[in-house]
């Protein structure tokens, strides 16, 4: 088969449209150019019009440039021999390491049968309060950090990889900076944790379809380690890049736009890749941790909007630290129902309270005399700030329960709190 | 029987150049790779037909061979639907589980309802009897339910029934009974038949007006925002308001005989703690697992996209199957947005002329044609059976001037609308007290409903008001309804879906507690100043809170709430007349 064509009759933005016969949908074309050798992808047949999404992008093709067509999908090897590697958003090593091509997978396969999921039931350890008290993280979660730039989002990701116990990670990055690739790097690297490492690096320099490619690289990789019984830890950052990307595309396309010039599919889109955090009945576990900078901070963009009603919560990084509101962990009552007794309470008060605080904080801005109430509520937040907020804590959880009463006690009195009496009985610091 | 071959692929639509006879919404099976994958005809223009496939698409060429059923979708309607887990097009889940392993495998479609077993059906017609559709043959144990079996809802005409099988154990592909029309034509009859799915169903005498109050357990729902068996109602709200916990805690709760869960395009995780939960959990009232009167229809966001557009119509279709042996159903569905952007794909791939946000012109027409397969209906036997439908809408930017939630507000009974601001705060569920309604009669009396809302009405001005003014520059007066219509929201209208008790509140519990709430409210004290008054309430709510997570059967419940009415009775009160005549109303 493998015929090569050698006339390309059209060339918009990135994609190209050769004539062709017998070509699968979503099967894998090389397209030899002066510049070298690209992938891409069918993603539309039309009569004997096969139009290709070129990997290297539509610039500096011509239309005598040949297509060959290899008979498969998009594939990746899979192999102990990746551990410790870094690939493009291809799939070529970004290393200087030799090709891998034993084992190859294809990408993007079917979803899990939803029967074959189990309740999540495994608390992740971040030694954060804000984390592992407020919006506790579980094993197989899938959950998003909503930031904007500035922000040190890749830090906290960073951070939370190298606490959490997995067998591996997995890193996919779109858009990203060099910085930030060599950041996560060396920052894996000093944390000995680089050999048990793959990375899917894109970075702002590279052709924008390969940035379409990470997700679905990076997470069926993970997904056969995770049938061989591995947890696996995914990042992606920035996953805004990628639905940019996905717009980008679209548009050359002509395809209706539905909001804000984002597909009508991008809901879908992203839940393909989302979806494949998942805890295996009796093999491994795929979790999820993801970027999504919010353009101009606003949450109802659509991007961090349907990525909000994928994602089982988000994180909120907003001057530093994460924000009480906002901030969700939907598995989190998988599990801090076995912490310990207080916590769901614990937790429900204090953000109550917080609530509280933060209206006090408006009044006084508008210049109101502060009550009593006020006050007890402006020393709470204040604690609030400094003891749970500020990224730099970095406690058990225990110890971050223990903390919220003697806040508790230090501003309250047990009546205000609205907790119930008999953990007040038993926790309240002081006794009562 | 038609075939065509494909000649365009894009997406899920698939084109099909065909010269024989097609239908329009029939399903066509495209041959490619040794599978055959279901799609259905959406648009037919000539020769050309273009079909939505229900699978991924990958690795489908032009010229593969497509094969035309001239069968609509259509779900299969038969004892054994109950407990089930099925995908969008009513495959079972744990059987495909079976053969395929963790993951769903594109072309495996599985029977719906299981062969291999037997079922006792006792007859109820006779030879010579004179049957409509819909009408009773017999019936068969199905778990703790007389499961009708009915002549096929396609049967339309009046049948006579020839022969029918004696009281015995049959499966579903036996023959228990033939029947002839006035012109003679012979038909068998199995206990089990197929309907188009997109069609209602039909057989009743007609449709009533639904006034009895469908109980959800969920204090805010009875007594403010009530839904009535048969009704309908909608629930929007911006991710992470609690759309879903609400919807899980109605399941487990709601009286109705039969629930149809329809997880449409969310989450998967949040269907399998349903169905890992679900069989462990005994039914108070039945005595069973609640799986057993329950079907789950699966159609999550990571599985095609079409087969989500078909999942909510197989929902309702075995929903109203069951009504139509005169049960309750209630079916729930999350997300109907997600259904919504699944005709949304579809109708960008076909080149229509895009409405509002790019959803199709034809999105309010369909989101009303679905929400009207609610409804309570008298049978032709004189019994009533109702399909209530409460679906979860998902705004774009949590906005509700968008296009599904004010099409869905057009049509539904009553509006749950969940708010970013009552979320945030923990305030569950976050239904918005002022901005929600319904149109249904509720457990309580109107009066006194009315009563408690005003004081949600007023202290929600004086919260604004003390805003601007601050604390200091509000009278004690006002303090007080604001400090009234706080207690309200924090003990009556919150509730904690995790507590084992709070979780579901009977409704005599409910009008036992409201009355002790009404009370308060109602009551005049003379505080001595707002510190005197915040404390006054405080200590009031801290008791109600422990109140609501008691159990109603106890001592302790009895002391607490007579403490509640002492603590009332030592400041003295005098009560208002408006509210003393809304806690008679309620007596
Ligand atoms: N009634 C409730 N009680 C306590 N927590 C709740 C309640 N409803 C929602 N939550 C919290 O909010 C999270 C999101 O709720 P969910 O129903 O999944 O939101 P939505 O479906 O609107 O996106 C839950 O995981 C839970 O933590
Ligand atoms: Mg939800």
């Amino acid at each position: 088969m493998n015929k090569i064509y050698s006339r390309i009759e059209s060339i918009v933005g990135n994609v190209i449209a050769v004539k062709a016969q017998n070509v699968a949908y979503g099967e894998l074309a090389q397209v030899k150019t002066r510049y070298g050798m690209s992938l891409a992808e069918t993603i539309r047949l039309d009569g004997e019009m096969v139009y290709l999404q070129v990997f290297a992008g539509g610039r500096g093709v011509s239309t005598g440039d040949e297509v060959r067509f290899l008979g498969h999908p998009m594939q990746v090897s899979f192999s102990d021999s990746l551990m410790g590697r870094i690939f493009d958003g291809a799939g070529e090593p970004r290393d200087g390491g030799p090709v891998l091509t034993d084992n190859l997978i294809t990408i993007a396969g079917p979803s899990v049968n939803p029967y074959k999921r189990i309740i999540p039931r495994e608390m992740i350890r971040t030694g954060i309060p804000m984390i592992d008290v407020f919006n506790t993280l579980v094993k197989s979660q899938k959950l998003p950090i909503f930031s904007v730039s500035g922000e040190p989002y890749n830090q906290l990701l960073a951070r939370i990889a190298m606490q959490a116990e997995v067998d591996l990670i997995v890193l996919g990055g779109m858009g990203l900076k060099y910085d930030d690739y060599l950041f996560f790097r060396d920052t894996l690297e000093q944390g000995g944790a680089l050999s048990k490492t793959i990375m899917f690096v894109h970075t702002a320099a590279d052709p924008i379809v390969e940035c379409l490619m990470v997700p679905d690289i990076s997470l069926a990789v993970a997904e056969r380690f995770a049938l061989k019984g591995k947890n696996v830890l995914v990042l992606l950052t920035d996953m805004t890049n990628f639905a940019d990307a996905l717009k980008e595309i679209a548009i050359t396309q002509e395809q209706v736009p539905s909001n804000r010039g984002y597909p009508g599919d991008l809901y879908s889109q992203l839940a393909a890749r989302y979806e494949k955090a998942v805890d295996f009945s009796d093999a491994g576990s795929i979790t999820i941790l993801a970027v999504t900078t919010m353009p101009g901070d606003d949450v109802t963009h659509p991007i961090p909007d349907n990525t909000g009603y994928i994602t089982e919560g988000q994180f909120y990084l907003r001057g530093g630290h994460i924000e009480p509101f906002g901030s969700l962990s939907r598995l989190k009552q998988m599990v801090n129902g076995k912490t310990r007794e207080d916590h769901r309470s614990i937790m429900d008060a204090m953000i109550k309270l917080f609530a509280a605080y933060r209206d006090t904080l408006e009044k006084k801005s508008m210049g109101f005399q502060m009550s009593a109430w006020d006050r007890k509520l402006l020393k709470y937040g204040e604690l609030f700030e400094q003891r749970m907020m500020d990224l730099s804590v970095n406690i058990p959880l225990e110890k971050a329960l223990d903390q919220c009463w003697a806040i508790l006690a230090e501003c309250f009195e047990p009546r205000e709190t609205g907790l119930r009496s008999d953990l007040i009985q038993k926790f309240w610091v002081g006794g009562k | 029987m038609t075939e065509g071959f494909v000649t365009a692929v894009n997406g899920n639509m698939v084109s099909v150049n065909t010269d024989g006879i097609v239908t329009m919404n029939e399903v066509a099976y495209i041959e490619t790779g040794g599978k055959s994958l279901k799609s259905e005809v959406i648009r037919i223009r000539g020769t050309s037909v273009q079909v939505q496939v229900y699978e991924i698409t990958k690795g489908i060429r032009v010229g593969d061979k497509v094969r035309f059923t001239n069968e609509l979708l259509s779900v299969e309607l038969g004892p054994g639907l109950l407990g089930q887990i099925y995908d969008g097009l009513q495959n079972p889940l744990p059987e495909i589980a079976e053969r395929a392993g963790y993951f769903l495998e594109p072309g495996l479609y599985l029977k719906a309802l299981p062969r291999d077993r037997t079922w006792h059906f006792t007859p109820q017609a006779k030879e010579g009897d004179v049957l409509r559709r819909g009408m009773a043959l017999g019936w068969v144990p199905e778990l703790h339910f007389k499961h009708i079996i009915m002549l096929p809802f396609d049967f339309y005409g009046e049948w006579t029934v020839s022969t029918i099988l004696p009281e015995g154990d049959y499966t579903l592909d036996d023959v228990i009974a033939e029947v002839v029309d006035a012109r003679g034509n012979a038909r068998q009859v199995r206990m089990s038949f197929s309907w188009p799915v997109k069609r209602a169903v039909d057989c009743y005498v007609e449709r009533l007006k639904p006034t009895e109050p469908l109980v959800t357990k969920t204090r805010i729902i009875d007594t403010f925002f009530p839904v009535a068996k048969g009704g309908t109602y909608c629930i929007p709200g911006p991710f992470g308001a609690g759309k879903t916990v609400l919807q899980q805690v109605t399941s487990r709760h709601a009286e109705v005989d039969i629930v149809i869960i329809a997880a449409c395009g969310e989450r998967a995780g949040e269907v399998v703690e349903t169905l890992k939960e679900f069989p462990q959990i005994i039914d108070p009232k039945t005595g069973r697992s609640l799986m057993e009167r329950t079907v789950i229809i699966c159609n999550t966001s990571s599985m095609p996209v079409a087969a989500r557009e078909a999942s909510v119509y197989t929902a309702v279709t075995i929903a109203e199957y069951y009504r139509q042996m005169g049960l309750d159903v209630l079916l729930l569905a999350d997300s109907t947005s997600r259904w919504a952007q699944a005709m949304r794909e579809m109708s960008g791939r076909l080149e229509e002329i895009p409405g509002e946000e790019a959803f199709p012109a034809y999105l309010e027409s369909v989101i009303a044609a679905f929400y009207e397969r609610a409804g309570i209906v008298r049978l032709y036997n004189g019994k009533t059976g109702s399909v209530t439908i409460g679906g979860t809408v998902s705004p774009a930017g949590g906005n509700f001037e968008e296009p599904v939630t004010q099409a869905t507000l057009k049509v539904v009974g009553a509006f749950h609308g969940l708010s970013r601001e009552r979320s945030d705060a923990r305030k569950y569920p976050a239904i918005h007290p002022l901005d929600s309604w319904s149109k249904y009669e509720g457990i309580m009396p109107k009066q006194a409903v009315q009563y408690a809302h005003s004081f949600l009405e007023r202290g929600s001005e004086v919260g604004a008001m003390m805003k601007v003014v601050g604390e200091e520059g509000t009278s004690l007066e006002d303090y007080v309804v604001y400090l009234k219509s706080e207690f309200l929201d924090a003990v009556y209208l919150q509730q904690n879906s995790f507590d084992p008790v709070d979780a579901a509140v009977s409704p005599s519990r409910q009008k036992h507690v409201f009355k002790l709430v009404l009370n308060i409210l109602a009551s005049h004290i003379a505080f001595q100043d707002k510190e005197d008054a915040r404390n006054f309430f405080y200590e009031l709510r801290q008791t109600m809170l422990d109140l609501n997570g008691t159990p109603e059967d106890s001592d302790m419940f009895d002391s607490l709430y007579t403490k509640v009415e002492q603590a009332l009775a030592d400041r003295k009160p005098e009560f208002e007349n408006r509210g003393l005549k809304a806690i008679k109303a309620l007596e």
